[in-house]
């Protein structure tokens, strides 16, 4: 069995589903008795709205469901502001100075003159969650899981050694950053790269693929979304897609059979496509997770069992 | 504020009880006064290919065309013509002139540009100083909102060009996938604000009029700020601002000009969203922005709606596949399977729709069907732009 992973870290390209793959991957590590952290970084309510619940605010880490097997799944929004004023007040007993150089605007400068800075910040909080100690147990959470920056970005964001080249050599960021590799490149902590079966999302992935690999972060697994499965072989979805067969459905007219038979045709082409792209991603030499398309819509149901699915094929060490 | 281009109810009556405005591309193609057509909408979208299929229906319907796009699917831009990544706008082969038009099209480069403006503004020496800091190289290719940024000075560009020499009647742009529904309109006011705002002027001694009664306070500051992020950058910033200082009012004044253009009549937004809830909700972030900010918006492009030519419920359908799965027919039963899907996704489809629709009344949409392949050749680019236009 694989290393118990407690850090997760799921990102994707824009309309691949994302945040809503975040959410019901930490579903599925909220087996009975564990606590999991869902975090985002990017300001947008993702998780507020996914599980519909008021929006998070500030540094609150709220209980945002109670799973059926009875774990529970908190979630956090991180601020890079407030995790800029929390690292002054650990490192330098700052808080107030923290909150000062907030009314200058020095936070934004600070962030904005040093990018990647912010990328740090975001980082260095999770860092902190994954190794928070409470009473009586030796951490706060069983697993955090991490909404990531999109496939395009990922890659600059996790490397916070680059992006702090260019700022102190030595001293307590320099410290942070180095912290934070490690934990990163730990065998503990993996990323997920969600994406559709579709082109442009298939090519960012391979991209993200490449690009994550230098930074010795490992990739966990790659999780194709909104799939369509199917019965059928290839030789009957090829008939199919060039319009080949005529269907014989009874109680139907010949018009409405072939309807049925062009629409099925183009859904026949679409499939065909689809496990072009997942051979594609085979090459990758990754485990590849699928997930099933909901038609329905994305609510609580959708969430769980999509969490349903991730624990089947992800061997998800639950305790 | 919105402008005219919605007309009839919308198009098929897909839903009743909410009559949407369709929004008439053809009509915003034809009104000359429009010179700047914006597609923004959150990542995913399909943004890129509406912004490029509205190029190629105006260009063959006579426009003198230039589109701008930011971050192309790589078999788009090779069917566009502009497979590498190099700030001049190309000529697109193969188009329909015979109306009088033309198109170009190009890709952001973000580094250039800035690079190009510094150039431009400066002298050759101030040039050099600020292109080989190393807070320009970080700012340039990493500040978040450089990208936006830059995206509206060479909008400035394209459009100071199209008027002094008429290359173009029509600029079309295609917006950065901005992380925040915000960034896009904020993008000049802060980097702006951060090339000229009173912090950076404390870093440069010795403060002048009133600022000089905060120093003592800003030196702790400016200690704290040394201290997490190094003396280096620090001095690299300070260079920096003097290198750049006569820039600023430029900056400042073009980002303001470009803002008063978009605001105007010769300008017009669409907001590019997809069926689903979160892109729907991302749409209304921008439709309510934009409405704030007095931008003149047309509409809204939803993406990829899908659609069946078979009226019949997915309920009936199962039960049809029901009463055939003992039987040999495994196609009848899986097509009868795959249309009940369909048939449930476009009910979920048009209830996200409606949904908005109650919300935001006035806002005209255009619905373009889900085609079958990507979009990546001039053929299929021309048909989505018919879908948009309900001409197909």
């Amino acid at each position: 069995m694989s290393p118990r992973h407690t850090l997760h870290i799921v990102s994707g390209k824009g309309g691949t589903g994302k945040t809503t793959i975040a959410g019901a991957l930490a579903c599925a590590l909220a087996t009975s008795g564990r606590r999991i952290l869902l975090c985002e970084v990017e300001g947008r309510n993702g998780i507020s709205e996914l599980f519909d619940v008021s929006p998070l605010i500030g540094a609150e880490e709220r209980r945002i469901s109670r799973t059926p097997a009875g774990g529970v799944v908190h979630g956090l929004s991180i601020d890079a502001e407030d995790a800029l004023i929390e690292y002054l007040d650990t490192f330098y007993h700052l808080s107030i100075a923290g909150k000062a150089l907030d009314r200058f605007g020095a936070v934004d400068f600070a962030t904005s003159i040093a990018p990647g800075l912010r990328d740090v910040l975001l980082t260095g909080k999770v860092y902190e969650a994954v190794r928070r100690k409470i009473k009586n147990k030796p951490n706060a959470y069983d697993a955090v899981v991490l909404d990531a920056p999109p496939t395009g970005r990922i890659a600059h964001f996790l490397n916070v050694h680059a992006a702090v080249a260019g700022l102190a050599k030595v001293g307590p960021i320099r410290n942070q950053a180095d912290s934070i590799m490690r934990l990163l490149r730990s065998a503990t902590t993996v990323v997920h790269l969600v994406t559709l079966l579709e082109d442009m999302p298939v090519t960012e992935t391979e991209e993200a693929a490449a690009a994550v690999r230098p930074t010795q972060i490992r990739i966990g697994t790659v999780i194709e979304n909104m799939v369509t499965p199917t019965p059928l072989d290839d030789r009957q979805l090829q008939a199919a897609a060039t319009g080949s067969i005529s269907l014989k459905v009874l109680g139907l007219t010949i018009k409405q059979n072939q309807a049925l038979a062009s629409e099925f045709g183009i859904e026949a082409a679409r499939t065909l496509q689809e496990q072009h792209r997942h051979d594609r991603l085979t090459t990758l030499g990754l485990p590849l997770v699928q997930i099933a398309f909901d038609h329905g819509g994305i609510d609580e149901g959708a969430i769980l069992s999509i969490a349903e699915q991730l624990t089947d094929q992800m061997s998800l060490e639950a305790a | 504020m919105t402008s005219g281009y919605s007309s009839k109810a919308f198009q098929p009556p897909t839903h009743a009880g909410v009559a949407v405005p369709f929004l008439d591309i053809d009509k915003i193609i034809g009104d000359r006064e429009i010179k700047i057509i914006i597609c923004c909408g959150s990542g995913g979208v399909g943004k890129t290919t509406t912004s490029a299929a509205i190029a190629l229906r105006a260009a063959e319907a006579g426009r003198k065309v230039v589109v701008l796009t930011i971050d192309p699917a790589r078999r788009l831009a090779q069917s566009l013509g502009v497979g590498e990544l190099d700030n001049t706008p190309r000529p697109v082969p193969m188009i329909d002139t015979a109306a009088g038009g033309s198109l170009d099209a190009m890709m952001l480069d973000m580094k250039n540009t800035f690079d190009d403006v510094v150039i431009a503004h400066s002298t050759p020496e101030k040039a050099e100083a600020i292109l080989q800091n190393q807070f320009y190289v970080a700012l340039s290719s990493e500040f978040s909102g450089t990208q936006e940024y830059m995206a509206m000075e060479k909008l400035g560009q394209l459009h100071s060009e199209a008027e002094a020499n008429g290359t173009w009647d029509l600029i079309v742009v295609d917006t950065p996938p901005a992380r925040s529904a915000l960034d896009f309109l904020d993008a000049p006011e802060h980097l702006s604000s951060l090339l000229d705002g009173r912090f950076l002027r404390l870093l440069l001694p010795p403060a002048r009029g009133p600022l000089r009664l905060m120093s003592a306070g800003f030196s702790m500051m400016s200690a704290v700020i040394t201290r997490i992020l190094g003396s280096q950058i620090i001095n690299d910033v300070k260079t920096f601002v003097r290198a750049f200082e006569a820039l600023f009012g430029g900056f400042r004044q073009r980002a303001t000009a470009t803002f008063q253009l978009l605001s105007s009549r010769h300008s017009t937004f669409l907001v590019v969203a997809t069926p689903q809830h979160d892109a729907l909700r991302e749409a209304a972030y921008f439709v309510d922005r934009l409405s704030e900010e007095d931008m003149p918006i047309s509409g809204m492009v939803i993406n990829r709606v899908h659609t069946s030519a078979l009226a019949i419920s997915p309920e009936r359908a199962l039960s049809l596949a029901e009463d055939l799965a003992g039987a040999s027919t495994p196609l009848e039963v899986e097509a009868l399977r795959r249309h009940a899907n369909l048939m449930r996704l476009i009910a979920t489809e048009s209830h996200q729709m409606e949904r908005f629709a109650s919300a935001r009344p006035g806002i005209a949409q255009t619905r373009v069907q889900s085609l079958p392949t990507d979009v990546t050749d001039l053929v299929t680019l021309r048909r989505v732009g018919a879908l948009l236009a309900d001409k197909d």
